[in-house]
């Protein structure tokens, strides 16, 4: 399948901001069932830092925007030729060892709920059926609902919530599977859907270590593995540590976002 | 353990040992009043100076003076030779190892050392995983604090491979002692220590990052005035002959990071930084924290600016993985360790915790983060109401605790309102690793100043001393 994106993300500040710092994690990871066609990065009157790929292969690119700054855009463009690899991550280069993603982060807690939710997939059978079961529960557990939750919600508030979007599901499936022994992690990246409408956010989904089989994507807001649909662009042990975009305006402004993304495919 | 059975560093079975043979006869000939002035004119020294060490948690005066014992702390030259090759050793496997978690993780597959000691420590920084720093260095300055039990067994307590502090006390006790006793530097060959700060500059400019094509700009980055060592940043600064800045003095642009000067923007290429990995960058770390710079960890994962020491450096100075650095010498390096590790049992293990909780009243019981003498039990010194107030915070969480045994710590004679008495001290000495790896002799000796007190942090009421090496 040949995906294209259009991802924009808008920061205008009502008073202007002195300067700008990010960190994008933008670029579409370097694995099997991924290859970048044409991608481009552009930041408004940006100076583009050094770019680097970290131990979790996920290629970083720091940028600066000089101030004043009351308007910044960040546009990402490109089209990528993706195919099922059946949501295992297959071919991707990586330092980092999987136990380093059992630690848990405030978002990614297991409360009593979520360790009960844990034992409820049992501790017996192959990891990567445990894992299966444990993506089910999570998608019976959190009934998809926008508007409900936001960004700072932790695990354990959406699973007592029982509703939430992309995001709750992947902290929700993090933090049992860590509960339950397994390596987890949120992953960033876009999903195409045949509804072909525009989205607010670009989508996430978790992937748990499998021994013997490696990383593989659980999507529980869709109950599916990540396939053809799918560009991942990096991971990290939650939300905020996997961000495509992170920044930092200095200056007294009142921030205001807006994304635009849109993810099609191409007819062959 | 009895006390009268440490080993003392000046006499050893009636006799004065070799190297403290002319303070002998110098503390013979001073009467008690010429020392009362003395002591006097020291404290008088340190206050002008403005050396003074803030207290934590004991409230009271932040700008209290360590006091200062003026009886100097001797070792021979042939005693520091072995000191050194065995420290030199530790610094060079400790960032080997570092190099080594942070890349292909030998060790851990080796079953060496457990992953999870590693990996699912707080100090083991995923953001670095992968990134190797210039010369492949990760601790800059390696603090290893040792005690002595006899004329040739010394034992490391506990590596800092982050930011470890007292260097100015080195530098300040020296400075005081030859302006005081003058007569007792032409009389005995001492080495000297002042040539510390350039060999610190040397040793920082020397992992100037790549793409610095010039003289490297080194500055020393410090949380501000109000953090207790303050004082030696701005000494250490001043002696290297670097810019000292906050974090808001720094900013990034594009590749590199740059300071702001009345000159305008100037590229800075080394930072000595004495803040804590999570306040170097709000955008990788802290969202909240103010001390650090956005962006600074961008540039220097992309080789635009080089971190002493390393983010990262601390998961190979906490206290479960120093059980494994004799593990480490042998592992890297091929060779026996010269110097020995303390038997440190981990309550995380549980055969360990039951010789632990068995033997409470014998044994020193630490937290694996503490540091400082904070949230630690001295068996021995402690009362059953303190030991089993203790006992309940170990089994609540026994992971977070290990135990030694108590050592007998040497002593040296300090000077004391009754006269001279021996008291219990041990050393740090400050080991740089660069394009060289150096130790200039000497280091900072901490003393118990309470009668049979073995806990030597100054936060604790611990003195210090000047530590002399003498020359062949």
């Amino acid at each position: 399948m040949i995906l294209t994106v259009d991802h924009v993300t808008c920061y205008r500040y009502n008073r202007p901001a002195r300067a700008l710092v990010q960190s994008h994690r933008l670029m579409p990871s370097n694995c099997a069932g991924q290859r970048v066609l044409n991608w481009t990065v552009t930041v408004t009157d940006g100076i583009a830092g050094g770019t680097f790929r970290d131990g979790a292969g996920d290629w970083i690119q720091g940028w600066t925007v000089p101030g004043p700054v009351s308007e910044v855009t960040v546009a990402v463009r490109g089209a990528v030729e993706t195919s099922d690899q059946a949501g295992v991550l297959r071919g991707h280069r990586e330092l980092t060892p999987p136990d380093c993603y059992l630690r848990s982060t405030p978002v990614t807690r297991a409360d009593a709920a979520l360790t009960a939710l844990a034992a409820e997939a049992g501790g017996a059978g192959e990891a990567l059926d445990r894992a299966h079961r444990l993506a089910d529960l999570v998608a019976d557990a959190i009934a998809y609902e926008p508007g409900v939750t936001e960004a700072h919600t932790t695990a354990a508030e959406a699973l007592k919530l029982g509703r939430g979007v992309c995001q709750d599901h992947a902290h929700a499936l993090i933090a049992v599977a860590r509960a339950a022994g397994l390596p987890a992690r949120y992953v960033s990246g876009y999903l195409f859907t045949e509804a072909g409408r525009d989205h607010e956010a670009a989508h996430a989904w978790a992937e748990v270590w499998v021994h013997g089989l490696g990383w593989v994507g659980f999507d529980a807001a869709n109950r599916c593995c990540p396939d053809d649909r799918y560009i991942r662009l990096g991971s990290g042990l939650d939300a905020a540590d996997a961000a495509p975009i992170r920044g930092i305006a200095r200056g007294h402004g009142i921030e205001r976002l807006e994304v635009q993304v849109a993810v099609q495919a191409v007819q062959q | 353990m009895a006390v009268t059975t440490c080993f003392n560093e000046m006499y050893e079975k009636g006799r004065v040992r070799p190297p403290y043979r002319q303070l002998e006869d110098w503390t013979r000939a001073m009467p008690a009043e010429l020392r009362e002035m003395k002591q006097a004119e020291a404290e008088a020294l340190f206050r002008r100076i403005g050396i003074t060490f803030a207290v934590y948690g004991e409230g009271g005066d932040p700008d209290r003076l360590i006091p200062f014992d003026m009886f100097p702390r001797v070792f021979t030259a042939r005693e520091w030779a072995r000191l050194e090759r065995g420290i030199k050793q530790r610094a060079r496997a400790l960032n080997a190892f570092l190099a080594d978690v942070y890349g292909r993780g030998e060790i851990v597959r080796a079953g060496r050392i457990p992953g999870r000691l590693v990996h699912r420590n707080a100090a083991y920084e995923k953001s670095v995983v992968g990134f190797t720093p210039p010369k492949g260095v990760y601790s800059h300055v390696v603090g290893i604090d040792l005690v002595r039990t006899g004329p040739d067994e010394f034992f490391v307590l506990e590596d800092n491979c982050r930011t470890p502090s007292g260097v100015s006390y080195m530098l300040e006790n020296r400075e005081i002692m030859m302006r005081m006793f003058p007569e007792l530097f032409r009389e005995n060959r001492i080495e000297p220590v002042d040539s510390y700060p350039e060999k610190l500059r040397r040793t920082l400019a020397s992992v100037a990052p790549l793409k610095c094509e010039r003289e490297p700009t080194v500055v020393l980055l410090t949380p501000g005035h109000f953090n207790a060592a303050y004082y030696e940043h701005s000494f250490l600064a001043d002696l290297m002959g670097v810019e000292l800045v906050e974090g808001a003095d720094l900013f990034v642009e594009g590749e590199f990071l740059y300071m702001r000067t009345t000159e305008g923007p100037k590229r800075v290429d080394v930072i000595y930084r004495r803040i804590d990995d999570a306040y170097v960058d709000p955008l990788c770390f802290r969202p909240d924290s103010m001390l650090g710079v956005p962006g600074l960890m961008d540039v220097y994962r992309s080789g635009g600016v080089t971190i002493c020491s390393a983010p990262g450096a601390g998961v190979a100075d906490d206290k479960a993985v120093y059980t494994f650095v004799p593990e480490m010498i042998r592992f890297y390096l091929g060779e026996e360790p010269l110097l020995n590790n303390v038997p440190t049992w981990q309550c995380g293990k549980e055969a360990d915790l039951s010789h632990v909780l068995a033997h409470l009243p014998e044994l020193v019981v630490k937290e694996v983060h503490g540091s400082g003498g904070y949230g630690m039990l001295v068996g021995p010194k402690s009362t059953r109401e303190q030991i089993e107030a203790f006992r309940a915070r170990i089994e609540a969480d026994p992971d977070n605790y290990i135990a030694q045994p108590t050592l007998a710590l040497s002593t040296t004679p300090t000077f004391v309102n009754e006269g001279i008495a021996p008291r219990h001290v041990d050393l740090r000495p400050y080991c740089l690793v660069g394009e060289r790896i150096e130790l200039v002799p000497g280091g900072l000796t901490r003393v118990a100043l309470t009668e049979g007190s073995l806990v030597v942090n100054s936060s604790q009421g611990g003195g210090v001393k000047d530590t002399w090496v003498l020359a062949e």
